[in-house]
């Protein structure tokens, strides 16, 4: 039915996984970053972090990674040149598309890890302090687990929205599934099954999730009394 | 940066700026007028009823807004069926195709929030219209949608601004909206720093705009509900 491009669609399946992955590491991280930086005391990293939250959110996706992709190829070749290498350089879809994903989930997963951290009750940490625990391991061992109990949710719907914005790097050219799909539409003027297995392989990615989220919150949830009306 | 050539084509954007916000306004108003009713149909205990529009909106939230654009607008060419039939010369339109793929998408996840809302609804209110004596149709027109609609305006505003986002993907089928005059503009003069930061500063007040429609919404219509 696929006429031989299954494995060329499967291929691209991985290297969308790889790309939606490596985004979310990414993600994470500056979502951490973003989340000390707003509960910080200094005003300027609370303010900076403020504006890379509000500016992300009002922009479309689409057009902040053209800004990265495009934008980056030319202060790339630019900062070259002034350093005296003549060769133009050419910006690699894959990395311009994991390092827009995850800088524009950073923005959304600050917020979450903000409210998080804040849902920790300062106690715990206190407690954690009078046991004359260092600073990283009072994060390590009480507050970490303890916020990623209530982090897991907005997270969990992150990744989702994460996972199906991959599809866009095909629009900067990364050999992705979609891109693959398309090429394989072309050639054999079936789009719709192509495009059709494309979908189905994003429903099978996010159906997997949820099915590994539900598991891992029974196990962050374990400790946590459940009340029933 | 260099900005002058952005400013000369500004109009470009203006027009364009104009094309996202009726993609936005279609899609949103037909999104709203079906997921409406389906989300009733979801909340109801018969089955055959509700899990059609549960298969729904699975598959058109767990897969991407391009992918379903692409399906239509490319995909169902495919068939000889569809270009044989009178939807032909509406589906051969890259506009109708983005607003028909848009407007079920948007109409997914509405779905999704209205009926979150109804199940999420004060039993005392139901139990009220119940004893009331309001028979059940009674009872959804005049207790249950309007207290679920008002629920669910802060979700509704958040899905606004994806879908707002989401039209940008109009640009990759063809379409003239904001994002693809930046684009335009970047493959004109090639300064894509210029080109793409106008388009940004673009959405960006568009999506204030709407926040702050939302708030003010929400202030007539959610707060009074709200417990004080």
């Amino acid at each position: 039915m696929l006429h031989g491009y299954g494995t060329s669609l499967l291929e691209g399946a991985w290297i969308t996984l790889c790309v939606a992955l490596l985004s979310l590491l990414i993600a994470v991280l500056l979502g951490l970053v973003g989340a000390i930086a707003k509960l910080s005391r200094s005003r300027f990293l609370r303010t900076s972090a403020q504006v890379y939250t509000t500016a992300i959110r009002g922009v479309p996706d689409l057009v902040l990674m053209l800004l990265i992709f495009f934008g980056g190829q030319v202060a790339v070749n630019d900062i070259a040149e002034r350093l005296g290498h003549t060769e133009y350089i050419d910006i690699n879809p894959f990395v311009a598309g994991v390092l827009t994903i995850g800088f524009i989930f950073g923005a959304y997963l600050t917020e979450t890890f903000r409210g998080a951290f804040l849902a920790v009750p300062p106690g715990q940490r206190e407690a954690g302090i009078a046991f004359g625990m260092s600073p990283a391991q009072v994060l390590l061992r009480i507050t970490w687990p303890q916020m990623m109990r209530h982090a897991l949710p907005a997270l969990f719907n992150n990744w989702l929205v994460l996972i199906k914005s991959t599809a866009i790097v095909s629009v900067i050219g990364l050999s992705d599934m979609m891109n693959r799909a398309g090429l394989a539409a072309g050639a054999t003027r079936e789009p719709f099954v192509f495009y059709g297995a494309v979908a189905v392989i994003y429903l099978a990615f996010t159906s997997v999730s949820e099915f590994l989220f539900n598991r891992a919150q029974q196990r962050l949830s374990i400790g946590v009394k459940a009340s029933r009306l | 940066m260099n900005f002058a050539p952005i400013i000369e084509a500004l109009p470009k954007y203006f027009t364009g700026a104009v094309t996202t916000v009726e993609l936005l306004a279609i899609s949103l108003a037909f999104g709203l007028l079906f997921a409406i009713p389906l989300a009733v149909l979801r909340t109801l205990h018969n089955p055959w009823l509700s899990k059609p529009v549960a298969l729904f909106t699975y598959v058109f939230r767990g897969t991407p807004l391009l992918v379903q654009l692409f399906l239509i607008y490319y995909g169902l060419a495919q068939f000889e069926l569809v270009r044989d039939s009178w939807l032909w010369p509406w589906l051969q339109s890259a506009w109708f195709c983005a607003c028909l793929s848009f407007a079920i998408n948007t109409c997914a996840y509405t779905v999704e929030i209205i009926a979150g809302a109804i199940r999420a609804l004060p039993a005392g209110e139901i139990e009220a219209a119940k004893a009331l004596g309001m028979s059940r149709s009674v009872m959804f027109r005049r207790i249950i949608l309007p207290s679920a609609l008002r629920r669910s305006l802060p979700a509704y505003g958040n899905e606004v601004i994806f879908m707002l986002h989401g039209t940008s993907l109009a640009s990759v089928v063809t379409l003239l909206d904001l994002t693809s005059a930046a684009r335009q503009t970047y493959s004109t003069h090639y300064l894509p720093f210029e080109a793409f930061i106008m388009a940004a500063l673009m959405y960006f007040v568009m999506t204030s705009a709407l926040v702050g429609l939302f708030h003010a919404a929400e202030a007539r219509w959610l707060k009074p509900l709200l417990p004080r």
